[in-house]
């Protein structure tokens, strides 16, 4: 098990850098550079200007070189210019020659500084990424057991109407973005069109005092387009465990329903659902994206609207490190869990 | 000119009934629902003729409340739209006057089903559809909107053009009527226009063509992409398999939106990455039908070598049309025979949707891959000698397709998801454009005041991924009962 | 539920019937079916696939699924109805007065639960027994189905047992609360021979330790002449002829019953001078029933006029104890009268060598732990010194156990794998390190295979026309479409399929058609060799037959060279000219069919020999019971590989069976056994199976 673990590592470190070196090349493409240096500089830079604006500070570089830059591997850029004054990625400007700093890195806890926000980027991820927390813990809780209630109570018996009516319930829930079911529970519950007015349609506040009142429209909103899906497989998993042989023998062993469901039934057919809802969180990932937008609640899938919509490379990258390192985190989860639930796999 | 309410003259009598109607049909499925979670059946009793039916008991009688309601419901909204379709706005308002635009529509349906139904035996799965009641309501609604898109590209339903602005109608209510209206002009925003005093009707038919062309045929790309990739990592295991997962994982690791946000920049396509992307995935099709018939009949030289030279010639050209276009990198192809180009906009969009659904089609196909393989059929062929593409793509893609074409279904739903999601956060396609999601995002920002705009292309989106989830539903039960 | 003191027959069925109903029709799966269980009777009830003899199980259960119902008669457990009873009386009964055991032991058990946890809920549910208690009662058992170490197996989860333990699981489950019948749905038919020999034995030990009567259902008529009193012969959903088991074995009153013992290869059937009589025709499809006697149509003594009028029911049989049959001419017919044998066949002489096989081994390399690669790997030896040849129109039967290398052995020889170490010659050209893509197409069209399961053997969405003719195509027979569309049809000729079948979808086809397709497929090009992994094994008793007889005729025509692949010692004994026995990869006997059938044996011939269930009253059979299961080809035993089981192993003196493998010694000409024992010790053995009337 502990093997297993360390090669999982390992191969997650591999994927996080490919991951990165790639968001890395995509944003250090020339075009995204030129538009950098006009709106760091000025606009009306002429193509020397940016040539040696983006020279000055280290961009025209081999690809590799920075990458090994923002890592943490190779040393930070320094410039010397004409007058002087020595300017570098590690150190401020003028600063004494003893007390620079050659590495400047991820490897060093350096995440450099947003362009946007004017901010050090690893604690703007920091609070950005509690509140998005937040967020996504209210939606596991809701999420997880409406789903495999759902889902359970479905696939218990095959064909009922009650596995037609959640069934139909889960289906028409995957059919609907975030995007399409908070545009209409806003509509609905928030707008002055219908005059309900429950909810508010903006959870902005939220970050700082989330009420069920301003709360409740984004969590549901994730949590239903999620839920669909976990529970279609919860009941594809039941109903299949359902029409099992030893279910057949537990039945004729004389225990009673209610008994096969929960002692028989349950934990072999929450195998599947389990690997899936960890899968899930990647996806959950991009509804925050859309409801943090839509809801305009300031949490790490805005951060990442605003850093990848203005080109904020450094912002972006930790975002993106952030991001990656959360997806294949779950899959470890995942698999780890599978192993753990499934004692056909563990033990052998 | 009055304006519109929902449903006009004949909304006078029918509105209390349908309402009346719609809320008994709720309480009865809830508590049929309550019922049942509490463990009640019905019993079953045989017919003298060998078939099975309930009655008797409490749950049954609600049973067949639900049924006979539910009937009474549809029977009440199909006529809102029949008497549309004869009366239009001045006898049935709104709902009326869309009906009666939407007549082609309809017509089409109704020629499809009964053809389908008529002919349901001959048609093998796709017969097989009209067996199932899901099925058949997830087929008409992809339909509907299949063919609304199509004739709203002839220009036959929309009642007004989708890009111009009408001054006075900035956000009016639906059934407003047409400020300044001359002769000829359709007389109302039949859902009200937009922020930009557009009206949402139009644009939301037009979008569907968005829709329609694009989803299936970025789909169609992602499995061909994922077909070629995936029979081989399925068939020899091993480093070929390791290498191909891991970088499907690592594409499928992307959050979906991040990628989108690096890929569908105005900057990156102007490195021409875009462009470099379509010609390494456009080729894709093109191995897999040459590989497809060369397995086949490379036995028989004399057929082989001049149906691959016709096949591959011609899918040659229209890739080569495909992927160069003047004005970019790639532009190799001479003007005069260059059959089309594509707009930047359109081919990026295209091209990340393609890339983000190869990956998790690679992994069912390597999936279904690795099962089928071990099949006696599979080494039958193996001991007299076939290539292993003949094995790939003639004996184990062909007894794969049913779990492909489900998912083929559930896949064109999610990539209309996925593109409603580029246009709500503005990305790839121009501002103006009338697509789903774009109409959403300019909408969302009056949400509160103005619903209608945002509202009426959500709603669209929603019916036709239902209709597919359902379309595929219905075909994996039928195609399950073989 | 306390336990009455009933003394009545157990278990009384009367005129039962069972209908499946779907949205289109009803399908009768079980009509008029009558049959009595006595207290510690064991009843067999024997038929083909879907004649409905488990659908009786699942009715005397009660569990006939949704579709499901008893449409008529009635099931009557201790006297009382069962079909009128609540479902809380139902569950008091199943499981503590009636137990079912079935086919796959694995997908009976839980798969997440503990084996103690499976078997304590039975008495704590039924008993209202403590924890405690439970786990006392769950120990006795396992000990009484003798498995070992039962503490460790209380704890441990079904995946970690192997198929002959689960399956004696399965059975500690159904006795765990001693009850008054026992259903068992074809128990062993998942299981390995020898295994199945010790399942068999323990179930009769245990009916009888705890007076257990048993309602005993098999495909099988040697496994219930083994275990049962009495036999209930099923043809279409009906009973057709019921008794003791000696009067149906031996003075049968059903035309089916007889058509079903002739088809079977019993000792002193011979493929040239008596080969077997496959029944004619197909089993009919439960809605296209004919009028009156089912079998008609199928039936030699078929009378028109008669036999397809009306409805058909059981009558007594005089002179014998409750013997009834559904024929309404069986005292008409002469039932001794010996069958009309067709020509018998000329004896082939078997012609030169075509392939010899030297000192063949073939290892895999494992790793250890599956994921990632890494780690330890290990060798997995599936063929060990390999030696034998085989000549033109012979027949050489491979018999042996799961793991004993009989496919390896048969992948390497198509190709599909190559060699370790060893010879492989075809013709005099070595074949052992070519694989089938470097290899020429007459190499590959000479030698090919029939598959064992007939359900995946074609490709199912091509038609039958189309996939003989791409091996056609791939075998370069024919000059165009045309030609090779004529040979295929040709080929349908030759395995007796009609022409029309050319452009069905194997869908519809039966399991014995398909497997006529796939000989047609291998002798598309002319092939020289033909291995036949396990051909007829899936197929029913009555198909089994005519597509063996296929095979042997196909044979004789065209001067084949048969490797006959199979566990089934009965049938290779009746088609094979020489056998070889293989046991956990070694060739631990190889000789004439006489040879290897007379002592001395290998002991591991001897224990398969004495496994094998034979449907024949007059048959006495040494009992040898095996001990253990097969051991696993990863980690085979030190030594000599079926020492761990061998029960002559004390004859050796100084332990050497334990240390060496033994060399493979000649004791007759042309008969070869790898055994450590002495001469004497091998001269000592004594036949297994006697004729009585020898």
């Amino acid at each position: 098990m502990g093997l297993f673990i360390l090669r999982r590592l390992g191969l997650m470190l591999l994927t996080a850098l490919c991951l990165t070196f790639i968001v890395f090349f995509l944003t250090n493409l020339y075009p995204n550079l030129e538009k950098l240096a006009k709106t760091q500089g000025n606009f009306r830079m002429s193509e020397e200007a940016v040539e040696s604006w983006l020279g000055d500070r280290g961009y025209t570089d081999n690809m590799f070189v920075k990458y090994g830059r923002w890592l943490g591997v190779a040393p930070g850029w320094v410039t010397e210019k004409e007058d002087g004054t020595v300017t570098g990625q590690c150190f401020a400007e003028n600063a004494l020659e003893d007390s620079r700093d050659r590495y400047c890195g991820v490897l060093q806890g350096d995440w450099g500084r947003s362009l946007v926000f004017k901010d050090d980027v690893a604690s703007l991820i920091s609070t950005r990424l509690a509140a998005t927390g937040k967020l996504m813990g209210f939606v596991l809780l809701v999420m997880v057991p409406m789903a495999l209630i759902v889902g359970v109570l479905a696939g218990m018996r095959e064909g009922s109407g009650l596995d037609r009516s959640l069934s139909t319930f889960s289906i028409t829930t995957t059919a609907t973005p975030e995007y399409v079911s908070g545009v209409i529970f806003v509509a609905i519950f928030a707008s002055s069109a219908f005059g309900l007015k429950w909810f508010k349609g903006s959870a902005t506040q939220a970050i700082e005092n989330a009420t069920f009142e301003n709360f409740f429209l984004p969590v549901i909103t994730i949590a239903l387009y999620g839920m669909g899906y976990i529970a279609r497989m919860t009941r594809a998993s039941m109903t299949e465990v359902m029409t099992a042989q030893y279910i057949r023998t537990a039945r004729l062993k004389g225990v009673s329903f209610p008994n096969i469901v929960l002692k028989h039934a349950l934990r072999n057919a929450l195998i599947a659902p389990f690997t899936v809802i960890m899968l899930q969180i990647p996806w959950l990932l991009n509804g925050v994206v859309i409801v943090e937008t839509l809801f305009n609640y300031k949490g790490f899938g805005w951060l990442l609207v605003q850093a990848a919509s203005n080109n904020d490379i450094q912002l972006l990258l930790a975002v993106s490190v952030v991001s990656v390192v959360v997806v294949l985190i779950t899959q470890l989860i995942s698999d780890i869990g599978y192993v753990y639930l499934n004692p056909r796999i563990r033990i052998s | 000119m009055e304006p519109l309410t929902w449903t006009g003259p004949l909304g006078a009598y029918l509105d209390t009934i349908t309402l009346a109607l719609a809320a008994a049909f709720f309480v009865a499925v809830l508590a049929m629902i309550a019922l049942n979670a509490a463990g009640a059946t019905g019993r079953v009793v045989t017919n003298p003729d060998g078939t099975l039916s309930t009655s008797g008991s409490p749950y049954d009688l609600l049973a067949s409340a639900v049924k006979w309601i539910g009937v009474a419901l549809i029977g009440l909204v199909l006529a809102y739209f029949v008497v549309g379709v004869f009366g239009g706005p001045d006898a049935g308002g709104i709902v009326g006057a869309l009906s009666q635009r939407m007549t082609p529509v309809w017509i089409a349906l109704l020629l499809t089903f009964a053809i389908s139904i008529g002919f349901k035996r001959k048609l093998g799965l796709y017969g097989k559809l009209f067996d199932s009641t899901v099925g058949m309501i997830g087929f008409a609604l992809v339909m509907f909107w299949v063919f609304t898109g199509v004739f709203g590209a002839l220009d036959m339903i929309i009642t007004h053009d989708p890009l111009s602005q009408v001054s006075g109608m900035k956000n009016k209510v639906p059934g407003t009527p047409l400020s300044g209206a001359e002769e000829g002009d359709y007389q109302w925003y039949l859902l009200g226009g937009d922020n930009l005093a557009r009206d949402v009707f139009s644009r939301v038919v037009k979008g569907a063509w968005v829709v329609v062309q694009i989803a299936p045929l970025a789909t169609l790309f992602a499995f061909m992409v994922g077909i070629t990739l995936g029979l081989p990592a399925g068939f020899y295991a091993g480093k070929l398999d390791t290498v191909l997962s891991f970088i499907a994982n690592l594409i499928l690791a992307f959050p979906v939106i991040l990628l989108f946000y690096l890929l569908v920049t105005p900057e990156i396509v102007a490195t021409g990455l875009p462009n470099y992307m379509a010609a390494v995935l456009f080729i894709f099709p093109l191995i897999f039908v040459g590989v497809l018939l060369n397995a086949r009949y490379y036995t028989q030289p004399s057929i082989r070598t001049p149906l691959l030279l016709v096949v591959l010639g011609f899918l040659g050209w229209i890739y080569l049309s495909l992927i160069s276009a003047s004005g970019t990198k790639i532009n190799i192809l001479p003007a005069s025979l260059d059959l089309f180009d594509i707009p930047g906009g359109i081919l990026v969009v295209f091209v990340s949707v393609v890339f983000v659904n190869a990956p998790t089609v690679f992994r069912i196909v390597r999936g279904l891959a690795l099962d089928i393989k071990t099949r006696d059929y599979v080494a039958a062929a193996q001991t007299r000698g076939e290539g292993p593409w003949y094995i790939m793509l003639w004996e184990i893609l062909p007894n794969a397709r049913g779990p492909l074409i489900v998912d083929f279904c559930l896949r064109i739903g999610y990539t209309t998801i996925l593109l409603g999601t580029l246009g709500f956060f503005g990305l790839g396609l121009p501002p103006e454009s009338p697509d789903w999601g774009t109409t959403i995002n300019d909408g969302r920002r009056l949400l509160s005041i103005y619903p209608h705009a945002a509202l009426v292309p959500a709603l669209a989106l929603l019916t036709l991924v239902l209709g597919l989830n359902l379309l595929a539903d219905g075909l994996r039960e039928e195609s399950l009962k073989d | 539920m306390a336990k009455s003191d009933y003394d009545g027959p157990i278990l009384e069925i009367d005129k039962l019937s069972i209908s499946f109903f779907t949205r289109l029709r009803e399908i009768p799966a079980v009509m008029d079916f009558s049959v009595t269980v006595q207290p510690g009777e064991a009843v067999g009830l024997v038929g083909e696939s879907g004649c409905g003899k488990s659908t009786v199980a699942l009715g005397v259960m009660q569990d006939l699924g949704k579709n499901g119902r008893i449409v008529g008669g009635t099931i009557k457990f201790k006297g009382r109805d069962l079909s009128e009873m609540s479902q809380e009386e139902l569950r008091d009964i199943r499981g503590s007065e009636i137990a079912m055991i079935y086919q796959e032991p694995m997908a009976s058990l839980n798969p997440a639960m503990k084996i103690g946890k499976q078997l304590m809920e039975v008495p704590m549910i039924h008993q209202g027994m403590g924890e405690k208690e439970a786990y006392d009662r769950a120990l006795q058992v396992v000990t009484d189905v003798k498995l070992p170490d039962p503490k460790r197996i209380l704890d441990a989860y079904p995946h970690q047992l192997s198929g002959g333990q689960q399956q004696r699981i399965v059975i500690a489950m159904a006795l765990m609360s001693e009850p008054s019948l026992l259903i068992l749905d074809e128990p062993t038919t998942a299981l390995d021979v020898t295994v199945e020999a010790a399942v068999v034995e323990l179930v009769k030990d245990l009916g009888k330790k705890y007076g257990t009567s048993m309602l005993f259902i098999s495909h099988n008529l040697g496994l219930v002449l083994e275990t049962c009193d009495r036999i209930c012969v099923m043809y279409s959903g009906e009973a057709v002829e019921r008794g003791s088991i000696q009067d149906v074995f031996n003075k049968m009153q059903h035309p089916y019953t007889q058509a079903l013992f002739r088809s079977i290869p019993l000792p002193g059937a011979d493929k040239n001078s008596r080969p077997l009589i496959a029944i004619p025709g197909n089993f009919p499809l439960p809605h296209e029933r004919p009028q009156g006697c089912n079998f008609g149509p199928r039936c030699d003594y078929f009378e028109a006029g008669r036999c397809d009028h009306g409805d058909i029911t059981m009558s007594p049989v005089a002179g014998d104890d409750r013997h009834h049959t559904r024929c309404l001419r069986f005292e008409e017919i002469d039932w001794d009268a010996p069958p009309a044998i067709g020509d018998a066949k000329e004896r082939s002489e078997p012609g030169q060598v075509v392939l010899k096989m030297d000192n063949l081994k073939k290892y895999y390399e494992v790793a250890a732990s599956a994921l990632f690669g890494g780690g330890e790997k290990k060798v997995v030896k599936a063929n060990e010194t390999l030696s034998f040849e085989a000549r033109e129109s012979e027949t050489l039967a491979i018999v042996g156990e799961s793991g004993c290398g009989k496919s390896t052995f048969a992948k390497v020889l198509m190709g599909l794998e190559t060699a370790t170490d060893g010879t492989i010659t075809l013709d005099n050209n070595s074949i052992e390190d070519i694989p089938i893509e470097a290899r020429d197409t007459k190499t590959i069209a000479d030698v090919q295979m029939v598959f064992q399961n007939p359900f995946d053997t074609l490709n199912p969405s091509m038609t039958v026309g189309r996939q003989i003719i791409r091996a056609l195509e791939i075998f370069k027979v024919g000059k165009n479409e045309r030609e090779r569309h004529q040979r295929m049809l040709e080929l349908l000729d030759l395995v007796k399929l009609p022409r029309a079948f050319a452009d069905r979808m194997p869908r519809q086809l039966s399991g014995g058609q398909k497997q006529r397709v796939g000989i047609a497929r291998a002798f598309a090009g002319d092939a020289r060799i033909v291995v036949a992994d396990e051909p007829v094994s899936a197929l029913d008793v009555s198909v089994q037959a005519a597509v063996t007889d296929l095979l042997m005729e196909i044979q004789r025509e065209q001067k084949t060279t048969l490797l006959f692949i199979s566990h089934d010692l009965s049938i290779v004994r009746y088609l094979s000219d020489r056998v070889m026995v293989m046991y956990l990869g070694h060739v631990v006997e190889l000789g004439s069919t006489d040879q290897v059938f007379a002592p001395p044996y290998h002991p591991y011939t001897e224990a398969l020999l004495s496994a094998v269930p034979i449907a024949d009253t007059s048959v006495e059979k040494k009992h040898i019971v095996l001990e253990g299961d097969i051991p696993s080809a990863m980690n085979p035993p030190p030594g000599c590989p079926f020492q761990t089981r061998c029960r002559w192993k004390s004859e050796v003196a100084d332990g050497l069976c334990e240390k060496e493998v033994p060399p493979v010694r000649q004791v007759a000409d042309g008969h070869q056994i790898k055994c450590h024992l002495s001469s004497e010790a091998l001269d000592r053995m004594e036949a297994v199976i006697k004729l009585a009337a020898e």
